[in-house]
């Protein structure tokens, strides 16, 4: 187990590393000449060096890099180009704002759709299923800002019972801030639902037709004590796998969802800084995001081997 | 008409073209592929046609009757600048119906050649290009194609051509991915069969069983992951455009007005609700599409 948990954790290494160095390319090189894009194309040649030269762009390519990686390491993000204050106290906070929102769709969705897709393989190929299957998958792959902005125009315009703005005032406390935050994070839900709804139903559906399931039955243990303690343990374990992919997927529905409810979070602040060419914040949202999106991916697979004794005892 | 002319034509329909009729037949029965092949050929017309079916066109300015609301002159409304709202919706599904196909085509040609290799090969190849694989999945899609999109912007601004173009490679290489893996799942299997053993023998060339022996054969999990990987790219060519990273204004594209027009949303909900609706109806069918072929094929 220990050993699973070091051998992925010596993987992401080199895995962060060269995604260091493809963004390092994309968005320091690949544009042309830094100075530029910091001053815009009405800037004068000299000044455009200066800038270089201050930056340090003047460098061998090789060096920069290793210079950037070393500072970056250090946590000396420096300085946003646009907004001027330090990146990496606003990444964090960026983060910590998107993480309130995150875990509220989360915290959610996962007992939700659990529920939903557990109801349907019960309920196999019955209307509830069909009903089930048909409404998550089809709110699963609408975009975001689809739903979002139909969310909108029937909730916070049509009928006014939830706020436009995902930022509740100044100074109030938090439940009012968790309801600024349901309309942002409703779109963020559909878009986990299908996916583990549709897991749960698979691995209770294969639960359900294993011999020891069979076996409780005959021995007449009442249904709901053979589905929830017997079937549900092992039927749970692709879903967890499938959740932790989808935090992922979460970190990209961010960027969207906070871009269209003007939420103040990371993946709202690494469009803009794409958008603005706002290079430091940028290289730093997106390294930050990457980090995320693998350690989730490895606690993902830590997860399921727990579930799984198999895995769990060793081969 | 000469002697072998019609031989063949007399000659009994071979075991593939039966299954290939098959298959057709089950597809014109399948409820889920039928609405979805509809709505996505609606789209697929009103992208060419529309501007000769509506009133007005997506790009006419009428500046004395803006933000109008639904009315028997303008179904939908009228936009910030006067613009017909119905003429824009339906003239919406251009743009994203370049990109997506173009992008699924491509990801299909990288993730089938990468995964012919890659399973043919097994041994260092096969491991190498996987590793390389692990590294492109390591970012989350929208993530690496807002940096990619953004880091060529200066190179493409002012050519809306070559702006589609980047769109379209890198969607396209981010899917690539997860069909090189499915590809090479189905040529693992395969490989092992007897016919490849038999060509092998024959002395054919790697390149040759690839192509001739093992990719008729494969082509049923192709076509699956080609229909899956469209309905993603709507996604995904969406969402880009939503995010100011794809065509820009005044194009009539969906994702593209929703993001502009939702300043306007409390005003007049109609000029974001009904591209909306369009853009959902066109995911929801080509996902509906892609369903019904997966279930027809994998039998």
């Amino acid at each position: 187990m220990l050993r699973l948990i070091v051998r992925r954790l010596l993987f992401i290494v080199p895995t962060l590393l060269l995604v260091s160095i493809v963004i390092f390319l994309l968005v320091e090189v690949v544009p042309g000449d830094p100075g530029r894009v910091k001053l815009g194309p009405y800037a004068s040649a000299e000044q455009v060096a200066q800038v270089d030269h201050q930056l340090g762009f003047d460098r061998p390519l090789a060096q920069r890099y290793v210079r950037w990686l070393g500072s970056f390491l250090t946590l000396h993000w420096g300085d946003s180009w646009n907004l001027g204050v330090p990146v990496f106290s606003l990444t964090m906070q960026r983060l910590w704002s998107s993480a309130q929102l995150a875990a509220l769709a989360l915290v959610i969705i996962i007992p939700l759709s659990i529920l939903l897709g557990v109801v349907a393989a019960l309920r196999r190929d019955g209307i509830a299923d069909r009903i089930i299957t048909v409404t998550s998958l089809s709110l699963t792959v609408i975009p975001e800002f689809v739903s979002g902005v139909v969310l909108i125009v029937l909730f916070a315009v049509t009928i006014k019972i939830f706020p436009v703005s995902a930022v509740a005032p100044a100074g109030s406390g938090p439940f009012t801030r968790i309801y600024h935050l349901i309309l942002p994070a409703i779109p963020l839900m559909f878009v986990e639902l299908g996916y583990i709804a549709r897991m749960a139903r698979a691995g209770m559906i294969e639960a359900l037709d294993t011999a020891y399931v069979r076996t409780a039955t005959l021995k007449g243990l009442p249904r709901r004590r053979i589905v929830v303690t017997h079937a549900l343990r092992n039927a749970l374990a692709p879903t967890v796998a499938v959740i932790g992919t989808q935090i992922g997927w979460l970190v990209g529905g961010l960027v969207v969802v906070e871009t269209l409810f003007n939420y103040p979070g990371i993946g709202k602040l690494m469009a803009d800084s794409a958008t603005l060419k706002d290079v430091p914040v940028l290289e730093a949202t997106v390294l930050v995001v990457a980090a995320i999106y693998m350690l989730s991916n490895l606690a993902a697979d830590v997860i399921v081997a727990l579930l799984n004794p198999r895995v769990r005892f060793g081969r | 008409m000469t002697f072998d002319e019609l031989a063949a034509q007399a000659a009994p329909p071979s075991e593939r073209v039966l299954r290939r009729r098959y298959v057709v037949r089950r597809l014109l029965r399948s409820p889920t592929f039928l609405v979805g092949a509809g709505i996505v050929l609606f789209w697929i017309f009103m992208a060419l046609f529309s501007t000769h079916v509506t009133r007005f066109g997506p790009l006419d300015i009428d500046p004395y009757h803006t933000l109008k609301a639904l009315s028997r002159l303008h179904w939908f409304g009228t936009d910030e600048n006067g613009r017909d709202v119905l003429a824009r919706t339906l003239a919406g599904a251009r743009s994203v119906l370049v990109v997506a196909p173009l992008a699924a085509v491509f990801c299909l040609f990288f993730g089938g050649t990468i995964g012919l290799i890659s399973g043919y090969y097994k041994g260092y190849t096969d491991e190498i290009i996987m590793r390389f694989v692990d590294v492109l999945l390591s970012l989350p899609v929208i993530v690496a194609a807002i940096v990619v999109v953004s880091a060529f912007s200066s190179h493409t601004q002012g050519s809306p051509g070559a702006q589609a173009a980047v769109v379209i490679l890198v969607i396209g290489i981010l899917f690539t991915p997860p069909v090189a893996r499915t590809i090479r799942a189905a040529v693992v299997s395969e490989r092992e069969k007897e016919y490849v053993q038999a060509a092998r023998l024959r002395g054919e060339r790697a390149p040759f069983i690839m192509v001739a022996e093992i990719l008729p054969n494969i082509l049923a999990p192709i076509i699956v992951e080609g229909t899956v990987r469209l309905g993603y790219a709507v996604f995904t060519a969406a969402t880009l455009s939503f995010l100011g990273f794809g065509v820009q204004a005044p194009s009539p594209d969906w994702g593209l007005t929703i993001s502009l027009d939702r300043t306007v949303i409390q005003v007049a909900w109609w000029t974001v609700l009904f591209p909306a609706l369009a853009l959902a109806s066109l995911v929801v069918g080509a996902n509906l599409l892609a369903d019904g072929v997966r279930k027809v094929l994998s039998e």
